[in-house]
């Protein structure tokens, strides 16, 4: 049973969580796919959600989040935003940054 | 359906003062790329920015449109 209580849940038990189409191994869309090779480039364990195991989970992440598209990423039980904001964070530093912070912890 | 210049309109319509771009990423008509100028995103984290992209094309998101990858910028 999925809803956004489980949702939150995962986001805050995991440093950092991704929400998205597919596995980091065999993504099922374009976006995810980019968001994963960024979480793999910063060098940290995350946990991740395929949207598609289950026809629940993309309604309770959007409830959870307020966010309408997949991917979704979180650090440290905080959105962090979709493929474009975290690849944009990434490309000037400021995800590494942010992440190296948080599994410092 | 959507056609990239119906994209724009609605952009264009809550960005009136800014700058706006459309393509069609995959040639069908449900994957955007757009990029959008406006001082509206002017002290706005890049979340807010893209939550007011989001807003302008309203429920389209998620069904006549798949995907809208997004770019924003301040003048």
């Amino acid at each position: 049973m999925w809803n956004k209580e489980r949702v939150a849940e995962i986001v805050n038990g995991n440093k950092l969580v991704v929400f998205a189409k597919g596995t980091p191994e065999q993504p099922q869309c374009g976006f995810s796919a980019r968001a994963y090779t960024v979480l793999e480039m910063l060098g940290h364990p995350f946990e991740s959600v395929n949207i598609f195991e289950d026809p629940e989970i993309r309604p309770s992440l959007v409830e959870f989040s307020q966010w309408p598209t997949t991917p979704q990423v979180f650090l440290n039980g905080e959105f962090i935003g979709g493929s474009d904001v975290v690849l944009e964070m990434f490309e000037k530093g400021e995800l590494k940054t942010k992440a190296d912070a948080a599994f410092a912890q | 359906m959507l056609s990239v210049s119906d994209v724009k309109n609605l952009l264009t319509k809550h960005f009136p003062e800014g700058d706006v771009n459309v393509v069609d990423l995959t040639g069908t008509s449900d994957h955007f790329g757009v990029q959008v100028v406006s001082q509206k995103f002017e002290g706005l984290s890049l979340i807010e920015q893209h939550k007011l992209v989001h807003a302008a094309v309203g429920d389209y998101l998620t069904n006549e449109i798949h995907a809208l990858e997004i770019k924003t910028k301040t003048p």
